[in-house]
């Protein structure tokens, strides 16, 4: 990366851009634990968190990184780590805790095959459902999954601003092939990016309530070590951010964490809709997998099928509002995925039985070919 | 009269620890070495796990984390590294910190990074009803151990030292002045600092192993007790049951967030 970062004009793999978006985002700490595919992102960060004055420093595993972003995040500083598979498995209880807390912090979690060691240099798309759910107990979460190098940039920067913006962890679901792909990026300059902050509490520290239910659902967040001594715990608490057993003050916070994420749906899912106007055939797929169907429907198009796709930049929460709206249209969904239809039963769910619903699914380490898209879409025509 | 109720949050007590219970007499003495020190409440960060100790941070006016069981080091370590200014403090239990935390406990001591940690050694998993630690001695009882331990303990201090702390001692809560001396020192130290506390819990452990009251297991540390200085000259057959308390390891070693600003600083300067 360093020997192009005089220029606008680079090529960079996936994981790179992800290193560049986390510092273009304002990133000042760094904590992780090699993993393949992911560790480019660690490399990158280690390079250049010092020279910026920022924090890189790789922990024991991937528990303990994730608590120590946790744990830096709280200070003010943004934070994120980078894992895979099994990595993401172990950061899950302390997912759940930055949800609970409500920390802004950023995980990616390049996929490769899975379950257990699995495919450590093969891409997948196995860990959708561990993004939404990996975590117990009910709780929000916000996934993002970009298609191509440069938009993992656009997606890492936008990661950080959801998380300052609704202080909740988010994740970033990249996959093998995205992390190790070198494209030609142009990557904007500072003054073309948003860049959204926590917002700070305005109130005296006798005042503040870490925990507030406001009417959006997000309160101000105070760094440690600035005046406003507060409690912060995993334990269910109330406004005032201490453990309570009050049914109704348990509950308040529960429907607020939900609420805040469920109120905002507007600002936080984005979807491309490319060629789906008049599509009759409509793909549903993300990540690299949505490189292969958007391939497939150039070349139907170009054999005169009325094809389209729906491609979810945000996967969690899911953008069912997106799929309903064109399910008066088409004639039947497409989900192309590497795996056995995580996101397709999703899919089915939110259509209903309206329309058919039928899966491409890909688990052995290859790619999905255009070609197996092609043909399925030509068997709707 | 010292004044705690400067640094306690009076609105959450009661405390949730039981009766004769050590727990107690180490919160006092840690408040009285953060007065002596003369630490400001907005610059002391205490981070704990999970556990009867650990909940310590709840009745404390500071920045204040309870954290994941066994995770209260990696917090910790996250909140140093970003704002080294922070006077970082963790409250943890044997289980919490050797346990299930016990990787991050030896890796914290390997970077010798400027935490101080309280480590309350109670012998048990007190607030889950008294199950089986790994500093539960051979052959007392706990509630997943009814026939008496069968296992080998930790030397919890021994660990942090063969691990790379800068400082480490062990204390009892009846030698209340020492243990605020111990703290004291142990704040005041660069670099990675334990103090291993024996609080006693009647509870789940002295009541299941016939040890009496609060009172009469704090009075049988003084009778166990024996100084690191004394301890060198007593064979291993001697030491068996006893506490040797003091000062086992003060050194100097480079700190973790010390070395990591010299990169920085390299970066600045140019």
């Amino acid at each position: 990366m360093s020997s192009h970062s005089d220029s606008k004009v680079k090529v960079i793999t996936g994981n790179e851009a992800c290193a560049e978006g986390a510092l273009a985002a304002g990133l000042k700490f760094y904590a992780g634990y090699p993993i393949t595919p992911s560790s480019e992102v660690a490399e990158v960060l280690s390079e250049e968190l010092p020279k910026i004055g920022g924090v890189f420093i790789q922990m024991e595993d991937e528990i303990a990184s994730m608590g120590a972003i946790v744990g830096a995040s709280l200070t003010g500083a943004k934070s994120m780590t980078a894992t895979s598979g099994p990595g993401f498995s172990l950061m899950q209880e302390t997912i759940g805790y930055a949800a609970m807390a409500e920390v802004p912090c950023v995980v990616v979690n390049v996929m490769r095959g899975g379950p257990s060691t699995g495919l450590p240099t093969l891409p997948s798309q196995g860990d959708v459902m561990q993004a939404r759910w990996g975590t117990h107990g009910d709780h929000p979460i916000i996934a993002l999954t970009p298609y191509t190098v440069r938009e993992t940039f656009d997606l890492t920067v936008r990661a950080f601003n959801l998380s300052e913006q609704f202080r909740t962890p988010v994740i970033l679901l990249m996959d093998e092939i995205l992390g190790h792909v070198n494209e030609k990026v142009v990557l904007p300059e500072a003054h073309e990016l948003k860049i959204v902050n926590r917002q700070k509490p305005v109130v005296t520290p006798e005042e503040y309530l870490p925990y507030e239910h406001t009417p959006s659902g997000v309160s101000a967040m105070a760094n440690f070590g600035e005046g406003y001594r507060y409690h912060v715990t995993g334990l269910a608490h109330d406004q005032t951010g201490f453990p309570t057993n009050s049914s109704a003050e348990i509950d308040k916070l529960m429907r607020r964490l939900h609420r805040k994420i469920d109120d905002h749906l507007d600002e936080i899912i984005e979807v491309e809709e490319y060629l789906l106007e008049d599509a009759e055939v409509g793909l549903f797929s993300y990540g690299s997998s949505a490189r292969s169907s958007r391939h497939a429907v150039r070349m139907a198009r170009e054999a005169g099928i009325k094809a389209g796709l729906l491609r979810p930049m945000t996967l969690w929460p899911f953008p069912e509002r997106e799929i309903v709206k064109h399910t008066a249209q088409v004639k039947t969904w497409i989900v192309a995925e590497m795996n056995l239809g995580q996101i397709a039963h999703e899919v089915e769910w939110a259509v209903r039985g309206r329309v058919p619903v039928t899966k491409i699914t890909r688990v052995d380490g290859d790619p999905i070919s255009p070609l197996d898209i092609l043909a399925k879409i030509k068997e709707f025509v | 009269m010292f004044n705690y109720d400067y640094y306690l949050r009076l609105s959450k007590f009661p405390l949730i620890w039981c009766a004769g219970c050590g727990d107690g007499i180490v919160l006092k003495s840690l408040i009285r070495a953060i007065h002596k020190i003369g630490l400001s409440k907005d610059e002391v960060c205490m981070v704990s796990g999970i556990g009867c100790s650990s909940r310590l941070p709840g009745y404390v006016d500071f920045n204040t984390l309870h954290t994941l069981h066994g995770r209260a080091l990696t917090f910790a370590t996250g909140v140093k590294m970003a704002n080294p200014k922070l006077h970082v403090i963790v409250i943890t239990g044997d289980g919490d910190a050797t346990a299930i935390g016990g990787n991050h406990y030896i890796h914290a001591a390997r970077r010798n990074i400027d935490i101080t940690v309280i480590l309350f050694n109670n012998h048990i998993y007190g607030m889950t009803g008294g199950q089986v630690s790994p500093t539960t001695p051979k052959e007392k009882k706990a509630s997943t151990a009814p026939f008496g331990s069968f296992e080998n303990t930790f030397n919890i201090s021994g660990l942090a030292q063969a691990a790379g702390a800068s400082f480490v001692a062990r204390a009892t809560v009846y030698n209340a002045v020492q243990l605020e001396k111990l703290i004291e020192r142990a704040i005041l130290k660069k670099g990675f600092s334990v103090v291993e506390v024996m609080s006693p819990c009647p509870t789940a452990y002295g009541r299941r192993n016939r040890l009496g009251a609060g009172v009469d297991m704090i009075l049988a540390q003084k009778e166990d007790s024996i100084p690191f200085a004394k301890a060198e000259k007593m064979s291993p057959g001697e030491l068996d049951g006893k506490i040797v308390t003091g000062v086992m390891v003060d050194i100097e070693r480079p700190e973790c967030r010390e070395e990591y600003q010299k990169l920085i600083d390299r970066f600045q300067a140019k």
